[in-house]
């Protein structure tokens, strides 16, 4: 993200250039090279975008023209929508319980690998396996894993004298079943701050050794500053990625039980896509996209207070 | 991402130990490793326990998928199971499809993302810096708010029902991947392009024949997330394929849980299959995927 900032500083009008032919070439060469995505954003990222808010005012249904109607589509979701606050609700429940659980699981077990113990890449190796399966597969192994009647974790929780649980048939479990599922494929946060770890240079551990400190210190003082931006990084993608979850749900529970996994990608899908709402659902996806560059604009605002960027001076 | 990842990506995870710490407390550092140890094989265990489950219950026949308590080995394995799956539903079929879109797409997006990455990092150009800001940006645009008119488009182009609509944007390359190669040929010196110049070579030439070959690595990392990314892709395929003789595996494994609910021997023979390609490809390219995600810090 501090590449955001950076680039934002050498924008151009800082560099004066002028058009000799060297420049000339070197700027047609370089429109040519980037060709295929410039004509890629103009068709699948720009259009799309200026199509969508406009399709927000409409009523469309894709086989009759759109229809303007104004703010319609708007006032029918905030005002007139039950599924809507639904979704909402079950979507800031689960990104408020996923997001914090998958970076704290991430960080953690980054820091236990990072101890330098034996049998690292083995252990590496495990954990990042996970989150390269695919989803669908995932989906149907915990299906399985959770079946409240013959599934293994009842029959581990009947072994241990607990109740069991019905994993996917009580709406109280849920979602807390798919934030639980989720946890298993942390693999990719771990190995980016596993990574960042192995950056931190040993000198400054060093310097806190001749001072006497403590591992826990350590930890508190160097690794977790030395941290902040990659644990900035790691929110702010999963908090994009967590609004936007649909495979698993899709699969596992299609919204059930009682719309308890009903989270607003899901609604989306279901307006857009079974009832071919799509005025409706582009104005699902702008409300989205609001709240989420409202959240991360917070994010953004709070980041000079808690990230750390090396070089700035402290 | 720290500042200095915009010039020079971190392209090892090294893991070499620091020999030169040496702790006063010995008896201290070996209760840690030991309590490290012992949290790490619990772990280990809750990790790979999905894994052996997904095995143990391709392999066992119906009737004891319903034992209580469950139990661990097949008895007797069922290796039927595999080939029962494979007719259940259309799975070589199923298979082509997935491995035509996944090929089709790691060879255009590797054509277009080495393309567009030279142009943002090999070539000095006016405007070149806030095009690549606008790169960045769409990083972060939710993908939610480009479906619907993205889905128009091609229904207007009568590509709905065809493969198309996931495979040829690939050639219009991806953002992420131009980002990790255009960090990879910026360490790559500059120099060697200049000589290739005096001797006379065009751009494309300098391209093809120094930058290529210089980032194989990079290049590999591209191909290995753009092939994961293809074969796990769920939202894709299910808006765009309608007919059953074009559907992917992941799609097609999505069908198979509806039609049968409780067949859970064939239905993790089924995913067992669709997994193990991923597992196998990582297993052996390892090093380059562990590379490529830290390459940039973007996954």
């Amino acid at each position: 993200m501090a590449a955001l900032q950076e680039l934002w500083q050498a924008r151009p009008g800082r560099q004066q250039w002028r058009l000799t032919p060297s420049v000339r070439r070197d700027l047609r060469n370089g429109l040519l090279f980037v060709s295929p995505w410039l004509l890629g954003l103009l068709i699948f990222t720009l259009y799309p975008i200026v199509a969508s808010f406009y399709y927000s005012f409409t009523n469309y249904d894709i086989i009759s023209p759109p229809v303007f109607v104004g703010l319609t589509n708007y006032k029918d979701l905030l005002t007139n929508d039950p599924l809507f606050w639904k979704a909402v609700g079950n979507t800031l429940y689960y990104v408020a319980l996923a997001v914090p659980l998958n970076l704290l699981v991430a960080l953690s077990v980054a820091l236990l690998l990072n101890l330098k113990v034996r049998g690292m890449v083995f252990y590496r190796t495990l954990f990042y396996l996970p989150s390269i399966v695919p989803d669908v597969a995932a989906a149907l192994l915990w299906g399985w894993i959770l079946n409240s009647q013959f599934g293994l974790a009842n029959a581990f929780l009947r072994s241990l004298g607990l109740p069991t649980v019905g994993w996917f048939t009580d709406p109280a479990w849920s979602k807390p079943a798919l934030i639980l599922i989720g946890l298993w494929s942390v693999g990719g946060a771990m190995v980016i701050f596993l990574a960042a770890l192995q950056d931190i240079p040993d000198y400054l551990y060093e310097a806190a050794d001749l001072d006497g400190a403590t591992a826990l210190s350590k930890t508190w003082h160097i690794t977790l500053p030395m941290l902040t931006p990659t644990i900035f990084f790691n929110l702010i993608l999963g908090m994009i990625g967590a609004f936007q979850y649909f495979t698993t749900a899709f699969v596992l529970t299609g919204g059930g039980p009682v719309s308890s996994t009903l989270f607003y990608s899901l609604l989306l899908y279901s307006n857009a896509f079974s009832y071919f709402k799509m005025g409706y659902g582009s104005a699902m996806a702008w409300l989205l996209v609001a709240f989420i560059f409202l959240l991360t604009w917070i994010v953004f605002k709070t980041a000079n207070r808690w990230v750390y960027y090396e070089g700035e001076g402290v | 991402m720290a500042n200095r990842s915009l010039r020079t990506p971190t392209v090892a995870v090294s893991t070499s130990q620091p020999s030169s710490v040496v702790h006063p407390n010995r008896n201290d550092k070996l209760w840690r490793s030991l309590a490290a140890h012992s949290v790490l094989i619990v772990l280990a265990a809750i990790f790979a326990i999905p894994f052996i489950w997904l095995l143990s219950t391709s392999l066992k026949p119906t009737e004891q998928l319903f034992k209580l308590p469950p139990e661990w080995i097949p008895r007797p394995f069922m290796w039927s199971n595999y080939a029962k799956a494979t007719t259940f539903i259309p799975f070589f079929l199923y298979l082509k499809n997935t491995v035509y879109i996944t090929v089709f797409n790691v060879v255009a997006m590797l054509i277009s993302c080495s393309l567009v990455a030279y142009g943002f990092a090999r070539i000095q150009w006016p405007g070149r810096d806030a095009l690549f800001f606008v790169l960045i940006a769409t990083l972060m645009i939710p993908g939610a708010v480009l479906l619907i008119p993205t889905f128009i488009i091609f229904r207007n182009l009568g590509w709905v029902g065809t493969p198309h609509p996931l495979t040829w944007p690939a050639f219009a390359g991806n953002a992420f991947y131009i980002f990790l190669l255009r960090q990879f040929y910026l360490t790559i010196p500059r120099e060697l392009s200049s000589a290739a110049k005096i001797d006379g070579a065009s751009e494309f030439q300098t391209y093809w024949l120094i930058i290529l070959p210089l980032a194989r690595a990079a290049l590999a990392a591209v191909a290995l997330f753009t092939f994961l990314a293809n074969w796990n892709d769920f939202i894709g395929p299910l808006i765009y394929l309608s007919d059953k003789s074009q559907f992917t595996l992941a799609i097609g494994l999505y069908g198979f849980l509806s039609r049968v609910k409780t067949e859970w021997g064939l239905l993790m023979a089924a995913a067992t299959l669709m997994v193990s390609p991923v597992v196998l490809l990582f297993f052996f390219t390892q090093r380059t995927f562990i590379q490529g995600i830290t390459m940039t810090g973007l996954k």
